[in-house]
Protein backbone atom coordinates (compact mmCIF):
# COMPACT_ATOMS: atom_id res chain seq x y z
CA UNK A 1 0.00 0.00 0.00
CA UNK A 2 3.09 2.35 1.03
CA UNK A 3 6.13 2.14 -0.53
CA UNK A 4 8.63 4.95 0.70
CA UNK A 5 12.19 4.00 -1.29
CA UNK A 6 15.68 5.91 -0.14
CA UNK A 7 13.83 9.10 0.65
CA UNK A 8 16.80 12.41 2.03
CA UNK A 9 15.50 15.64 3.04
CA UNK A 10 18.23 18.00 4.33
CA UNK A 11 16.48 21.62 5.82
CA UNK A 12 18.37 24.70 5.15
CA UNK A 13 21.03 23.30 3.06
CA UNK A 14 24.32 25.45 3.12
CA UNK A 15 23.31 26.99 5.83
CA UNK A 16 24.17 27.08 9.96
CA UNK A 17 20.94 25.12 10.59
CA UNK A 18 21.72 22.50 8.14
CA UNK A 19 20.11 18.98 9.32
CA UNK A 20 20.08 15.57 7.31
CA UNK A 21 16.56 14.82 8.68
CA UNK A 22 15.89 11.81 6.77
CA UNK A 23 18.90 9.94 5.68
CA UNK A 24 17.71 7.08 3.30
CA UNK A 25 14.63 6.44 4.59
CA UNK A 26 12.70 3.12 3.37
CA UNK A 27 9.70 1.03 4.16
CA UNK A 28 6.93 -0.86 3.06
CA UNK A 29 3.14 -1.09 4.15
CA UNK A 30 1.15 -3.51 3.12
CA UNK A 31 -2.68 -3.07 3.10
CA UNK A 32 -4.14 -2.86 6.72
CA UNK A 33 -0.66 -2.43 8.29
CA UNK A 34 -0.87 -0.17 11.46
CA UNK A 35 2.34 1.17 12.23
CA UNK A 36 3.73 3.04 15.21
CA UNK A 37 6.53 5.09 14.77
CA UNK A 38 9.01 6.11 17.75
CA UNK A 39 12.19 7.43 18.34
CA UNK A 40 13.94 10.43 19.65
CA UNK A 41 13.02 14.31 19.36
CA UNK A 42 14.83 15.24 16.05
CA UNK A 43 15.06 11.78 14.95
CA UNK A 44 12.20 12.25 11.80
CA UNK A 45 9.40 10.61 12.57
CA UNK A 46 7.00 13.50 11.89
CA UNK A 47 9.19 14.33 9.12
CA UNK A 48 8.86 11.29 7.41
CA UNK A 49 4.96 11.88 8.04
CA UNK A 50 5.21 15.07 6.04
CA UNK A 51 7.37 13.87 3.95
CA UNK A 52 4.51 10.98 2.81
CA UNK A 53 1.41 14.31 2.95
CA UNK A 54 3.89 16.20 0.40
CA UNK A 55 3.64 19.41 3.07
CA UNK A 56 7.18 19.99 1.19
CA UNK A 57 9.29 18.30 -1.91
CA UNK A 58 11.72 15.50 -1.00
CA UNK A 59 15.73 15.82 -2.04
CA UNK A 60 15.44 12.33 -3.81
CA UNK A 61 13.91 8.56 -3.49
CA UNK A 62 10.50 7.75 -4.24
CA UNK A 63 6.93 7.66 -2.43
CA UNK A 64 4.42 5.44 -3.55
CA UNK A 65 0.71 5.12 -2.41
CA UNK A 66 -1.30 2.10 -3.65
CA UNK A 67 1.41 1.50 -6.80
CA UNK A 68 1.12 5.48 -8.04
CA UNK A 69 3.73 7.09 -7.55
CA UNK A 70 3.09 10.85 -5.38
CA UNK A 71 6.52 12.14 -5.16
CA UNK A 72 5.62 14.96 -7.70
CA UNK A 73 2.53 15.62 -6.43
CA UNK A 74 1.62 18.99 -4.02
CA UNK A 75 0.45 18.41 -0.80
CA UNK A 76 -3.40 19.47 -2.03
CA UNK A 77 -3.13 16.72 -4.57
CA UNK A 78 -1.80 14.01 -2.55
CA UNK A 79 -4.69 14.82 0.06
CA UNK A 80 -7.40 12.55 -1.65
CA UNK A 81 -4.93 9.13 -1.25
CA UNK A 82 -4.02 10.32 2.63
CA UNK A 83 -6.34 10.95 5.93
CA UNK A 84 -4.85 13.21 8.46
CA UNK A 85 -4.63 14.22 12.18
CA UNK A 86 -2.16 16.69 13.63
CA UNK A 87 -0.51 17.09 16.67
CA UNK A 88 -2.57 20.27 17.51
CA UNK A 89 -6.06 19.96 17.96
CA UNK A 90 -6.07 23.68 16.59
CA UNK A 91 -4.88 22.09 12.97
CA UNK A 92 -7.10 20.08 11.99
CA UNK A 93 -10.67 21.81 11.65
CA UNK A 94 -11.44 24.80 10.46
CA UNK A 95 -12.61 26.41 14.04
CA UNK A 96 -15.44 29.28 12.53
CA UNK A 97 -16.77 26.95 10.23
CA UNK A 98 -19.44 24.84 12.02
CA UNK A 99 -18.86 20.61 12.90
CA UNK A 100 -21.17 19.39 9.88
CA UNK A 101 -19.73 21.66 7.48
CA UNK A 102 -16.02 20.67 8.56
CA UNK A 103 -17.74 16.95 7.74
CA UNK A 104 -19.13 18.24 4.55
CA UNK A 105 -15.40 19.29 3.11
CA UNK A 106 -14.05 16.59 4.39
CA UNK A 107 -16.39 14.04 2.77
CA UNK A 108 -15.15 15.99 -0.54
CA UNK A 109 -11.76 15.88 -0.39
CA UNK A 110 -10.70 14.25 -3.99
CA UNK A 111 -13.67 15.62 -5.49
CA UNK A 112 -14.26 18.43 -7.85
CA UNK A 113 -15.75 21.30 -6.25
CA UNK A 114 -18.24 23.19 -7.61
CA UNK A 115 -21.25 25.38 -7.39
CA UNK A 116 -23.45 22.63 -6.19
CA UNK A 117 -24.55 23.43 -2.37
CA UNK A 118 -21.81 22.30 0.43
CA UNK A 119 -24.08 20.47 2.43
CA UNK A 120 -27.37 18.31 1.85
CA UNK A 121 -29.93 17.54 4.12
CA UNK A 122 -29.60 13.42 3.11
CA UNK A 123 -25.39 14.49 4.25
CA UNK A 124 -26.37 15.92 7.52
CA UNK A 125 -28.98 12.73 8.69
CA UNK A 126 -25.64 10.88 7.63
CA UNK A 127 -23.44 12.91 9.81
CA UNK A 128 -25.27 12.71 12.67
CA UNK A 129 -25.15 8.81 12.80
CA UNK A 130 -21.59 9.42 12.66
CA UNK A 131 -21.28 11.82 14.93
CA UNK A 132 -23.15 9.49 17.62
CA UNK A 133 -20.40 7.00 16.94
CA UNK A 134 -18.29 8.74 18.83
CA UNK A 135 -20.03 9.06 21.82
CA UNK A 136 -19.32 12.03 22.73
CA UNK A 137 -22.66 13.94 22.49
CA UNK A 138 -21.13 16.12 19.25
CA UNK A 139 -24.33 14.70 17.33
CA UNK A 140 -26.72 16.78 19.00
CA UNK A 141 -24.65 19.89 18.47
CA UNK A 142 -23.63 19.42 14.49
CA UNK A 143 -24.40 23.38 13.52
CA UNK A 144 -22.40 24.44 16.22
CA UNK A 145 -18.97 26.12 15.36
CA UNK A 146 -15.96 23.92 15.88
CA UNK A 147 -13.97 26.41 17.64
CA UNK A 148 -16.53 25.89 20.53
CA UNK A 149 -15.46 22.08 21.01
CA UNK A 150 -12.78 21.28 23.10
CA UNK A 151 -9.34 19.91 22.10
CA UNK A 152 -10.38 16.22 22.30
CA UNK A 153 -13.50 16.90 20.71
CA UNK A 154 -11.73 18.51 18.09
CA UNK A 155 -9.11 15.71 17.31
CA UNK A 156 -11.80 13.47 17.38
CA UNK A 157 -13.70 15.98 14.90
CA UNK A 158 -10.40 15.55 12.91
CA UNK A 159 -10.32 11.69 13.31
CA UNK A 160 -13.31 11.50 11.63
CA UNK A 161 -13.11 13.93 9.20
CA UNK A 162 -9.40 11.96 7.74
CA UNK A 163 -11.72 8.52 7.87
CA UNK A 164 -14.77 9.69 6.29
CA UNK A 165 -14.01 9.08 2.98
CA UNK A 166 -11.90 5.68 3.74
CA UNK A 167 -7.91 6.62 3.07
CA UNK A 168 -5.09 4.45 1.38
CA UNK A 169 -2.95 6.15 3.87
CA UNK A 170 -4.16 7.21 7.46
CA UNK A 171 -1.54 9.48 9.05
CA UNK A 172 -1.66 10.10 12.90
CA UNK A 173 1.23 12.64 13.79
CA UNK A 174 1.34 12.71 17.95
CA UNK A 175 -2.86 13.37 17.71
CA UNK A 176 -2.78 12.45 21.41
CA UNK A 177 0.31 14.66 22.57
CA UNK A 178 -1.69 17.90 23.36
CA UNK A 179 -4.32 15.68 25.31
CA UNK A 180 -5.20 14.97 29.26
CA UNK A 181 -4.27 11.18 29.65
CA UNK A 182 -7.65 10.59 29.69
CA UNK A 183 -9.02 12.37 26.95
CA UNK A 184 -5.97 10.81 24.79
CA UNK A 185 -7.07 6.99 25.97
CA UNK A 186 -10.52 7.98 24.23
CA UNK A 187 -8.83 9.54 21.39
CA UNK A 188 -6.79 6.21 20.69
CA UNK A 189 -9.73 3.88 21.23
CA UNK A 190 -11.74 5.70 18.73
CA UNK A 191 -8.42 5.36 16.34
CA UNK A 192 -8.22 1.91 16.94
CA UNK A 193 -11.80 1.53 16.43
CA UNK A 194 -11.83 3.62 13.12
CA UNK A 195 -8.57 1.53 11.79
CA UNK A 196 -9.80 -1.82 12.95
CA UNK A 197 -13.55 -1.14 11.39
CA UNK A 198 -12.45 0.14 8.28
CA UNK A 199 -8.90 -2.26 8.07
CA UNK A 200 -7.48 0.70 7.38
CA UNK A 201 -3.51 1.70 6.68
CA UNK A 202 -2.25 3.53 9.24
CA UNK A 203 1.14 5.04 10.82
CA UNK A 204 0.73 6.72 13.96
CA UNK A 205 3.70 8.83 15.59
CA UNK A 206 4.27 8.47 18.98
CA UNK A 207 6.21 9.81 21.93
CA UNK A 208 4.82 7.01 24.07
CA UNK A 209 6.71 3.82 24.43
CA UNK A 210 3.31 1.92 26.06
CA UNK A 211 0.91 3.23 23.62
CA UNK A 212 3.72 2.12 20.50
CA UNK A 213 3.43 -1.51 21.93
CA UNK A 214 0.31 -2.04 22.59
CA UNK A 215 -1.39 -0.30 19.42
CA UNK A 216 -0.74 -1.67 16.09
CA UNK A 217 0.96 -4.56 14.55
CA UNK A 218 3.82 -3.14 13.93
CA UNK A 219 6.76 -0.70 15.38
CA UNK A 220 9.18 1.24 13.85
CA UNK A 221 12.16 2.79 15.66
CA UNK A 222 14.30 5.83 13.76
CA UNK A 223 17.21 7.85 14.76
CA UNK A 224 19.09 10.49 12.74
CA UNK A 225 16.94 10.25 9.55
CA UNK A 226 16.90 6.80 9.49
CA UNK A 227 14.80 3.83 10.82
CA UNK A 228 17.28 1.25 13.32
CA UNK A 229 13.80 -0.81 14.11
CA UNK A 230 11.44 -2.66 12.39
CA UNK A 231 9.25 -5.31 14.37
CA UNK A 232 5.69 -7.17 13.58
CA UNK A 233 3.27 -9.43 14.65
CA UNK A 234 3.88 -11.58 17.97
CA UNK A 235 7.25 -10.39 18.29
CA UNK A 236 6.30 -6.94 18.77
CA UNK A 237 3.08 -8.08 20.86
CA UNK A 238 5.79 -9.45 23.50
CA UNK A 239 7.85 -6.48 23.85
CA UNK A 240 8.53 -4.34 26.86
CA UNK A 241 9.13 -0.52 27.15
CA UNK A 242 12.80 -1.75 28.65
CA UNK A 243 13.47 -4.27 25.45
CA UNK A 244 12.88 -1.54 23.56
CA UNK A 245 15.34 0.78 25.63
CA UNK A 246 17.56 -1.85 25.44
CA UNK A 247 17.19 -2.30 21.66
CA UNK A 248 17.73 1.35 21.51
CA UNK A 249 20.71 1.18 23.37
CA UNK A 250 22.56 -1.62 20.99
CA UNK A 251 21.70 -0.53 17.86
CA UNK A 252 22.19 3.32 18.22
CA UNK A 253 25.08 3.03 20.69
CA UNK A 254 23.66 5.54 22.92
CA UNK A 255 21.34 6.27 26.05
CA UNK A 256 17.70 6.64 24.54
CA UNK A 257 17.60 9.48 27.26
CA UNK A 258 13.32 10.32 27.13
CA UNK A 259 11.84 10.88 29.47
CA UNK A 260 8.20 10.60 28.11
CA UNK A 261 9.20 6.95 26.48
CA UNK A 262 10.36 6.07 30.24
CA UNK A 263 7.50 6.79 32.09
CA UNK A 264 5.63 5.09 29.14
CA UNK B 1 -15.20 62.31 -2.02
CA UNK B 2 -16.22 65.29 -0.34
CA UNK B 3 -17.43 68.14 -3.33
CA UNK B 4 -21.24 66.94 -3.12
CA UNK B 5 -20.77 68.02 0.84
CA UNK B 6 -21.79 71.90 1.23
CA UNK B 7 -19.62 73.17 4.03
CA UNK B 8 -21.73 74.26 6.69
CA UNK B 9 -21.05 77.60 8.57
CA UNK B 10 -24.03 77.40 10.33
CA UNK B 11 -25.35 75.47 13.23
CA UNK B 12 -29.24 75.15 11.98
CA UNK B 13 -30.50 71.41 12.68
CA UNK B 14 -32.68 71.54 9.21
CA UNK B 15 -29.38 71.99 7.09
CA UNK B 16 -28.26 68.66 8.49
CA UNK B 17 -31.46 66.92 7.75
CA UNK B 18 -31.56 68.15 4.57
CA UNK B 19 -27.81 66.94 4.16
CA UNK B 20 -29.44 63.26 5.44
CA UNK B 21 -30.50 62.05 1.70
CA UNK B 22 -27.08 62.69 0.36
CA UNK B 23 -24.85 61.12 3.00
CA UNK B 24 -27.72 58.07 3.07
CA UNK B 25 -26.76 57.19 -0.63
CA UNK B 26 -23.47 58.24 -0.79
CA UNK B 27 -23.25 56.00 2.62
CA UNK B 28 -25.11 52.80 0.59
CA UNK B 29 -22.92 53.00 -2.67
CA UNK B 30 -19.63 52.93 -0.61
CA UNK B 31 -21.61 50.37 1.24
CA UNK B 32 -21.13 47.99 -1.84
CA UNK B 33 -17.95 48.66 -1.59
CA UNK B 34 -17.51 47.41 1.78
CA UNK B 35 -18.92 44.92 1.14
CA UNK B 36 -16.02 43.59 -1.10
CA UNK B 37 -13.76 44.54 1.51
CA UNK B 38 -16.11 41.96 3.86
CA UNK B 39 -15.30 39.39 1.65
CA UNK B 40 -11.24 39.18 1.78
CA UNK B 41 -11.00 41.03 5.00
CA UNK B 42 -13.24 38.94 7.59
CA UNK B 43 -13.78 35.51 5.51
CA UNK B 44 -10.27 34.96 3.37
CA UNK B 45 -8.11 37.06 6.64
CA UNK B 46 -6.08 38.96 3.49
CA UNK B 47 -6.46 42.50 3.92
CA UNK B 48 -6.63 43.86 0.35
CA UNK B 49 -5.39 47.36 -0.58
CA UNK B 50 -6.09 46.43 -4.07
CA UNK B 51 -9.49 48.01 -3.89
CA UNK B 52 -7.93 51.89 -3.63
CA UNK B 53 -6.44 51.38 -7.23
CA UNK B 54 -10.06 48.99 -8.29
CA UNK B 55 -12.34 51.87 -7.01
CA UNK B 56 -11.12 54.08 -9.66
CA UNK B 57 -10.65 50.91 -12.45
CA UNK B 58 -14.70 50.63 -12.09
CA UNK B 59 -15.10 54.30 -12.13
CA UNK B 60 -12.79 54.88 -15.13
CA UNK B 61 -14.11 51.75 -17.27
CA UNK B 62 -17.86 52.85 -16.56
CA UNK B 63 -17.33 56.36 -17.87
CA UNK B 64 -15.56 55.94 -20.77
CA UNK B 65 -18.02 53.24 -21.47
CA UNK B 66 -20.86 55.24 -20.94
CA UNK B 67 -19.16 57.98 -23.10
CA UNK B 68 -18.42 55.63 -25.83
CA UNK B 69 -22.28 55.26 -25.99
CA UNK B 70 -22.71 52.11 -24.14
CA UNK B 71 -25.92 51.42 -21.78
CA UNK B 72 -25.21 52.07 -18.26
CA UNK B 73 -26.19 49.40 -16.91
CA UNK B 74 -23.61 47.40 -19.20
CA UNK B 75 -21.06 49.88 -18.56
CA UNK B 76 -20.97 49.17 -14.56
CA UNK B 77 -21.30 44.98 -15.31
CA UNK B 78 -17.62 45.50 -17.13
CA UNK B 79 -16.59 47.40 -14.07
CA UNK B 80 -17.52 44.52 -12.99
CA UNK B 81 -15.79 42.05 -14.88
CA UNK B 82 -12.06 45.04 -14.43
CA UNK B 83 -12.49 44.59 -10.71
CA UNK B 84 -12.00 40.96 -11.06
CA UNK B 85 -9.14 41.17 -13.01
CA UNK B 86 -7.41 43.82 -10.56
CA UNK B 87 -8.21 41.09 -8.01
CA UNK B 88 -6.62 38.10 -10.24
CA UNK B 89 -3.52 40.16 -10.69
CA UNK B 90 -3.51 40.94 -7.25
CA UNK B 91 -3.79 36.76 -5.98
CA UNK B 92 -1.79 35.73 -8.57
CA UNK B 93 1.21 38.25 -7.22
CA UNK B 94 0.48 36.58 -3.68
CA UNK B 95 0.44 32.98 -4.65
CA UNK B 96 2.19 32.41 -7.85
CA UNK B 97 4.99 34.37 -6.96
CA UNK B 98 5.27 34.53 -3.32
CA UNK B 99 4.58 38.16 -2.08
CA UNK B 100 3.30 39.20 0.73
CA UNK B 101 -0.40 39.73 1.13
CA UNK B 102 -0.33 43.24 1.59
CA UNK B 103 2.59 44.25 -0.51
CA UNK B 104 1.03 42.51 -3.27
CA UNK B 105 -2.26 44.79 -2.87
CA UNK B 106 0.07 48.01 -2.62
CA UNK B 107 1.77 46.83 -6.07
CA UNK B 108 -1.85 46.52 -7.75
CA UNK B 109 -2.63 49.55 -6.61
CA UNK B 110 -0.15 51.56 -7.92
CA UNK B 111 0.15 50.07 -10.87
CA UNK B 112 -4.00 50.52 -11.14
CA UNK B 113 -3.06 54.35 -11.03
CA UNK B 114 -1.99 54.23 -14.35
CA UNK B 115 -4.00 51.82 -15.76
CA UNK B 116 -6.69 54.12 -14.73
CA UNK B 117 -5.55 56.95 -16.44
CA UNK B 118 -4.89 55.12 -19.15
CA UNK B 119 -8.36 53.91 -19.45
CA UNK B 120 -9.72 57.14 -19.38
CA UNK B 121 -7.12 58.27 -22.01
CA UNK B 122 -4.85 60.23 -19.69
CA UNK B 123 -7.87 62.60 -18.47
CA UNK B 124 -7.71 62.79 -14.82
CA UNK B 125 -11.12 63.88 -14.02
CA UNK B 126 -13.60 62.52 -17.18
CA UNK B 127 -17.45 64.06 -16.50
CA UNK B 128 -20.48 62.21 -17.51
CA UNK B 129 -23.43 64.32 -16.74
CA UNK B 130 -26.89 62.82 -16.06
CA UNK B 131 -28.13 65.58 -18.23
CA UNK B 132 -26.88 63.76 -21.33
CA UNK B 133 -27.06 60.14 -20.02
CA UNK B 134 -29.77 58.12 -18.83
CA UNK B 135 -27.86 57.31 -15.70
CA UNK B 136 -28.26 54.00 -13.11
CA UNK B 137 -27.99 56.52 -9.96
CA UNK B 138 -27.39 60.25 -9.54
CA UNK B 139 -27.03 62.94 -6.61
CA UNK B 140 -29.60 64.63 -8.64
CA UNK B 141 -31.75 62.54 -7.76
CA UNK B 142 -31.08 61.04 -3.75
CA UNK B 143 -34.35 59.31 -3.08
CA UNK B 144 -34.05 57.13 -5.74
CA UNK B 145 -30.54 56.52 -6.01
CA UNK B 146 -31.49 55.06 -2.28
CA UNK B 147 -33.92 53.21 -3.99
CA UNK B 148 -31.57 51.26 -6.37
CA UNK B 149 -29.04 51.24 -4.45
CA UNK B 150 -30.50 49.21 -1.75
CA UNK B 151 -32.02 47.04 -4.04
CA UNK B 152 -28.87 45.94 -5.10
CA UNK B 153 -27.37 45.34 -2.04
CA UNK B 154 -30.22 43.15 -1.38
CA UNK B 155 -29.74 41.14 -4.03
CA UNK B 156 -25.95 40.88 -3.44
CA UNK B 157 -26.56 39.69 -0.21
CA UNK B 158 -28.51 37.13 -1.35
CA UNK B 159 -25.96 35.81 -3.82
CA UNK B 160 -23.01 36.04 -1.87
CA UNK B 161 -25.23 33.79 1.14
CA UNK B 162 -25.94 31.40 -1.97
CA UNK B 163 -22.69 31.29 -3.20
CA UNK B 164 -20.66 30.81 0.24
CA UNK B 165 -23.12 27.98 0.69
CA UNK B 166 -21.41 26.23 -1.98
CA UNK B 167 -18.83 23.82 -2.14
CA UNK B 168 -16.38 26.56 -3.36
CA UNK B 169 -18.05 28.78 -1.13
CA UNK B 170 -16.83 26.37 1.50
CA UNK B 171 -13.06 26.01 0.19
CA UNK B 172 -12.66 29.95 0.69
CA UNK B 173 -14.03 29.99 3.67
CA UNK B 174 -11.83 26.81 5.01
CA UNK B 175 -8.73 28.49 3.35
CA UNK B 176 -8.70 31.89 5.40
CA UNK B 177 -9.84 30.22 8.64
CA UNK B 178 -7.08 27.40 8.31
CA UNK B 179 -5.05 27.01 5.09
CA UNK B 180 -2.96 23.50 6.46
CA UNK B 181 -6.61 22.25 7.40
CA UNK B 182 -7.33 23.08 3.09
CA UNK B 183 -4.82 21.56 1.70
CA UNK B 184 -4.90 18.35 3.31
CA UNK B 185 -8.61 18.27 2.94
CA UNK B 186 -7.78 18.63 -0.93
CA UNK B 187 -7.96 21.89 -1.78
CA UNK B 188 -5.94 24.50 -4.14
CA UNK B 189 -5.58 26.94 -1.58
CA UNK B 190 -3.87 29.16 -3.94
CA UNK B 191 -7.46 29.19 -6.37
CA UNK B 192 -9.34 29.49 -3.63
CA UNK B 193 -7.79 32.57 -2.86
CA UNK B 194 -7.58 34.21 -6.27
CA UNK B 195 -10.95 33.53 -6.50
CA UNK B 196 -12.10 35.40 -3.50
CA UNK B 197 -9.73 38.49 -4.58
CA UNK B 198 -11.48 38.38 -8.00
CA UNK B 199 -14.92 38.66 -6.58
CA UNK B 200 -13.99 40.87 -4.01
CA UNK B 201 -12.76 43.57 -6.44
CA UNK B 202 -15.45 42.73 -9.17
CA UNK B 203 -17.99 43.84 -6.10
CA UNK B 204 -15.20 47.18 -5.76
CA UNK B 205 -15.13 48.07 -9.25
CA UNK B 206 -18.85 47.91 -9.32
CA UNK B 207 -19.74 50.19 -6.59
CA UNK B 208 -16.38 52.82 -8.53
CA UNK B 209 -18.89 52.37 -11.24
CA UNK B 210 -21.90 53.40 -9.30
CA UNK B 211 -20.42 56.50 -7.74
CA UNK B 212 -18.48 57.71 -10.68
CA UNK B 213 -22.20 57.79 -12.10
CA UNK B 214 -23.79 59.42 -8.84
CA UNK B 215 -21.10 62.21 -8.69
CA UNK B 216 -21.13 63.14 -12.13
CA UNK B 217 -17.54 61.99 -12.91
CA UNK B 218 -14.39 60.12 -13.03
CA UNK B 219 -11.74 61.43 -10.68
CA UNK B 220 -8.17 59.53 -11.03
CA UNK B 221 -8.51 59.70 -6.93
CA UNK B 222 -11.67 58.76 -6.21
CA UNK B 223 -10.75 55.53 -4.53
CA UNK B 224 -7.83 57.01 -2.20
CA UNK B 225 -8.61 55.69 1.22
CA UNK B 226 -11.30 53.15 0.12
CA UNK B 227 -9.83 50.39 2.24
CA UNK B 228 -10.04 52.26 5.32
CA UNK B 229 -13.54 53.09 4.60
CA UNK B 230 -14.39 49.60 3.52
CA UNK B 231 -12.74 48.65 7.05
CA UNK B 232 -14.40 50.99 9.14
CA UNK B 233 -17.70 50.36 7.68
CA UNK B 234 -17.02 46.24 8.31
CA UNK B 235 -15.81 46.95 11.63
CA UNK B 236 -18.66 49.79 12.84
CA UNK B 237 -21.44 47.59 11.19
CA UNK B 238 -19.89 44.18 13.21
CA UNK B 239 -19.65 46.64 16.44
CA UNK B 240 -23.61 47.84 16.05
CA UNK B 241 -24.90 44.72 14.64
CA UNK B 242 -23.57 42.14 17.98
CA UNK B 243 -24.41 45.52 20.07
CA UNK B 244 -28.14 44.36 18.49
CA UNK B 245 -28.52 40.78 17.96
CA UNK B 246 -25.23 39.66 19.75
CA UNK B 247 -24.93 35.94 18.72
CA UNK B 248 -27.92 35.54 16.78
CA UNK B 249 -26.20 37.67 13.85
CA UNK B 250 -26.07 35.33 11.00
CA UNK B 251 -24.45 35.66 7.85
CA UNK B 252 -26.48 37.66 5.89
CA UNK B 253 -27.24 40.08 8.95
CA UNK B 254 -23.35 40.86 9.11
CA UNK B 255 -23.69 41.53 5.33
CA UNK B 256 -26.58 44.10 5.54
CA UNK B 257 -24.99 45.66 8.80
CA UNK B 258 -21.51 46.58 6.65
CA UNK B 259 -24.21 48.32 4.54
CA UNK B 260 -25.14 49.93 7.43
CA UNK B 261 -21.79 50.89 8.67
CA UNK B 262 -20.89 51.93 5.67
CA UNK B 263 -24.10 54.77 5.71
CA UNK B 264 -23.29 55.36 9.29
CA UNK B 265 -19.96 56.18 8.95
CA UNK B 266 -21.17 58.92 5.92
CA UNK B 267 -23.82 60.35 8.60
CA UNK B 268 -21.29 60.82 11.35
CA UNK B 269 -18.98 62.35 8.35
CA UNK B 270 -21.53 64.70 7.57
CA UNK B 271 -22.54 65.55 11.34
CA UNK B 272 -18.69 66.09 11.87
CA UNK B 273 -18.85 69.17 8.96
CA UNK B 274 -22.06 70.14 10.07
CA UNK B 275 -20.79 71.49 13.48
CA UNK B 276 -18.70 73.92 11.52
CA UNK B 277 -15.00 72.60 12.04
CA UNK B 278 -12.48 73.52 9.77
CA UNK B 279 -12.62 71.11 6.62
CA UNK B 280 -8.96 70.75 6.79
CA UNK B 281 -9.54 68.72 10.05
CA UNK B 282 -11.86 66.37 8.07
CA UNK B 283 -9.69 63.24 7.91
CA UNK B 284 -8.49 63.59 11.80
CA UNK B 285 -12.04 63.86 12.84
CA UNK B 286 -12.92 60.71 10.48
CA UNK B 287 -10.63 58.90 12.38
CA UNK B 288 -11.24 59.69 15.46
CA UNK B 289 -14.58 58.30 15.04
CA UNK B 290 -13.47 55.07 13.96
CA UNK B 291 -11.36 54.86 16.76
CA UNK B 292 -14.11 55.41 19.03
CA UNK B 293 -16.71 53.28 17.70
CA UNK B 294 -14.10 50.32 17.99
CA UNK B 295 -12.62 51.38 21.39
CA UNK B 296 -16.53 52.07 22.75
CA UNK B 297 -16.97 47.42 23.27
CA UNK B 298 -13.74 46.91 23.59
CA UNK B 299 -13.86 49.26 26.80
CA UNK B 300 -17.79 48.37 28.07
CA UNK B 301 -15.63 44.70 27.95
CA UNK B 302 -12.97 45.94 30.27
CA UNK B 303 -15.67 47.69 32.69
CA UNK B 304 -17.57 44.82 33.08
CA UNK B 305 -14.60 42.51 33.68
CA UNK B 306 -11.60 44.48 35.09
CA UNK B 307 -8.77 44.07 37.76
CA UNK B 308 -10.04 46.83 40.00
CA UNK B 309 -13.28 45.04 40.00
CA UNK B 310 -11.42 41.70 40.99
CA UNK B 311 -9.23 43.50 43.81
CA UNK B 312 -11.98 44.96 45.50
CA UNK B 313 -14.12 41.27 45.30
Amino acid sequence: MLEIKNIHKTFNLGTINEKKALNGVTLYLDEGDFVTVIGGNGAGKSTTLNAVAGVWPIDSGSIIIDGVDVTGLPEHKRAPYLGRVFQDPMNGTAATMEIQENLALAARRGQRRGLRWGITKAEKARYHEVLKSLDLGLEDRMSSKVGLLSGGQRQAVTLLMATLKKPKLLLLDEHTAALDPKTAAKVLELSDKIIAENNLTAMMVTHNMRDAIIHGNRLIMMNEGQIILDIKGDEKKKLSVEDLLQKFEEVSGEEFANDKALLG
Amino acid sequence: MFNLIPVFCSNDIMSLVRALPGSTAQGLIWGIMAIGVFLTFKILDFADLTVDGTFGTGGAVTVMLILAGYPPVVAVGIAFLAGMLAGIVTGILHTVFGIPAILSGILSQIALYSVNLNIAQGRANQAVSVDLYHLVVSGRNNPLTIITVAFVILVMIALLYWFFGTETGFTIRATGCNENMSRAQGINTSVAKVVALAFSNGIVGFAGGMLAQYQGNFDVNMGRGAIVIGLASVIIGEVIGEALFGKRLNFSARLAFVAIGSIIYYIVIQFVLWLGLPTINMKMFSAMVVAIFLAVPYMRGRAKNSYRKAAKN
